[in-house]
């Protein structure tokens, strides 16, 4: 097997070269090849158009104590309105005081609109199985996938939304928790993975459009459909750092950052990963 | 189940046997509940016992087999795409193979006349393996096979 | 009762090509919970796809069938506007069935 023996001679060199420290270099273009397929592979069928197809139910759906749907829930762009929403968030709310991602304006409609509390609300936001299924995760493959094709465009005309994005880049850069990460010292420079994972670089624009327009994704390794709200969430699992908060600042103002850096790029949620 | 079943079942394997029944018309197309299911056959760990199972001779390698769609590294065993064509002619019917599973028999998909013997599917490795393509054809098996390697295996997390 | 399938039934030439996800656990039996108790398999055991009244296909599937699976083929034949039905069984006796005209 041809590709085996090439990278067992490199193996050896590289090993001796370089300890047990894995350069940029030891990524040898067949494996990111290989992988590349099987990711190609995947495209076809994505189970993610399960939680897309409960989505779309839910949102018509009349449900909370006040008997609503999300019908007349405004995303941005009117009471209603799906298409393109995504695209365009996060964005700031009046009537909320606050600059919003999808998932707490989600929320929003839910308490307000339906009557609902937020406990409620967010009762199961990772879903976990069919036995623990999360209606948040279904209505973001649903709403998201009515800005597919559509390119990202965060206005960052409003001042509370530039706020946003200023806190969303130091926290990026910020170094803290036991292991001393940012986010940074994962996605701030190219040519950077963790084991066979590529980690893009999202301080290059190229990288940032890349990953943002692919969530939500159904993560092959979670059997789950996951939001941007679970990556960050996840990230901040795996940096050591204290758990963040689902919806709160820090995870909009994030959000806010790398989603505004990838305007431009066609959003192409839901996808399908790992 | 009546001795004259299970008897049948041990010799003909789940596959042929639902050929028969259909064809006795004692299972009408209609009828989701009278598929049987093949026991032994998805308890097995060697092609030997499977084949034993299936009630077919030792499986002749066949270049009329081919994978498609079906990448060489899986990122996550959990789901790993595979694609099998048979040119072998009148197939009656494709199995899935993962040598070093827990069991080695995946699925069995019996492909009537009219419908082309090629199908994709997703299935779980829990290690690096071969993955056999197991096809019937005129009640005579032949196979192929291909090592998938997997990085992050997918039966128990 | 279990989640609809998303199946597609598209008229290519003279022939059917049929994609379908189903939405199951295919929990292997192998796996084990927080507190180390087996976690029980669970899992789709029969398939069938019918045309009109012809089964165009039929599988018989173990626990190694990824989650929520996921089958494309195709078969001879079908018109647009005909029908195409697909049922699951699992080991639990559970069943689902959905259709779709061919498109």
């Amino acid at each position: 097997m041809q590709p085996m023996k090439r990278r067992a001679s490199i193996n050896a060199f590289a090993l001796a070269a370089l300890g047990a420290v894995f350069g940029g270099a030891y990524a040898q273009s067949s494996t990111v090849d290989e992988i590349a397929k099987y990711r190609e592979a995947l495209q076809d069928g994505n189970p993610a158009e399960l939680w897309e197809a409960r989505g779309e139910e839910l949102w018509r759906k009349l449900q909370g104590p006040k008997n609503v749907s999300f019908t007349t829930c405004d995303l941005g762009l009117g009471p209603g309105v799906v298409k393109g929403a995504y695209a365009a968030l996060p964005r700031y709310f009046p009537d909320a005081g606050r600059v919003m991602d999808l998932e707490s304006r989600l929320v929003f409609c839910m308490v307000n609109q339906q009557g609902m509390t937020e406990a409620d609300a967010t009762a199961n936001k990772f879903g976990n199985g069919n036995q623990q299924k999360s209606n948040l995760e279904a209505l973001a493959a649903y709403v998201t996938s009515q800005s597919r094709g559509v390119k990202m465009n965060v206005s960052l005309d409003d001042p509370h939304v530039r706020d946003m994005y200023a806190l969303g880049e130091s926290m990026f850069f910020y170094r803290g928790g036991t292991h001393d990460f940012a986010c940074a010292t994962c996605h701030g420079d190219d040519g950077k993975r963790i084991r066979l994972q590529d980690l893009p670089n999202l301080t290059k624009v190229e990288g940032a459009q890349k990953a943002y327009t692919t969530w939500p994704a159904y993560r092959v390794s979670q059997g789950e459909l996951r939001t941007f709200e679970w990556r960050l969430n996840d990230c901040f699992r795996q940096q050591r750092f204290p758990e963040l908060e689902f919806g709160s600042d820090a995870a909009i103002a994030l959000t806010t950052y790398l989603a505004a850096r990838a305007n431009g790029a066609a959003f192409d949620g839901p996808a399908i990963k790992r | 189940m009546d001795a004259g079943r299970r008897h049948a079942l041990k010799r003909g394997g789940g596959v042929t046997l639902l050929a028969l029944i259909a064809a006795a018309g004692w299972w009408k197309p209609g009828d989701a509940f009278a598929a049987e299911w093949n026991k032994s056959a998805f308890d097995t760990h060697s092609l030997d016992e499977t084949m034993k199972a299936l009630g077919g001779s030792a499986p002749v390698p066949s270049k009329d087999i081919a994978f498609f769609s079906t990448p060489d590294i899986a990122e996550n065993g959990a789901v790993v795409p595979i694609g099998i064509t048979s040119q072998v002619p009148n197939t009656q019917s494709i199995a899935i193979l993962v040598e070093k599973n827990p069991n080695m028999l995946a699925a069995v998909f019996d492909i009537p006349a009219g419908t082309e013997p090629s199908l994709s599917t997703r299935i779980k490795m829990g290690q690096t393996s071969n993955v056999f393509a197991l096809v019937k054809a005129d009640g005579k098996y032949y196979m192929a096979s291909k090592e998938i390697k997997v990085t992050l295996g997918g039966c128990g997390g | 009762m279990a989640d609809p399938m998303k199946i597609r039934a598209n008229a290519i030439g003279d022939s059917t090509e049929v994609k379908v996800l189903m939405s199951h656990e295919m929990e292997t039996g192998q796996r084990k919970d927080a507190q180390g108790k087996t976690i029980p398999a669970w899992f789709i055991q029969n398939v069938q796809v019918m045309h009109n009244d012809k089964v165009v296909l039929a599988a018989q599937w173990g626990p190694a069938i990824a989650k929520n699976p996921f089958v494309s083929f195709k078969f001879k034949g079908g018109a647009k506007g005909d029908k195409v039905k697909i049922t699951w069984t699992d080991n639990h006796d559970e069943t689902r069935t959905d259709e779709v005209v061919i498109a």
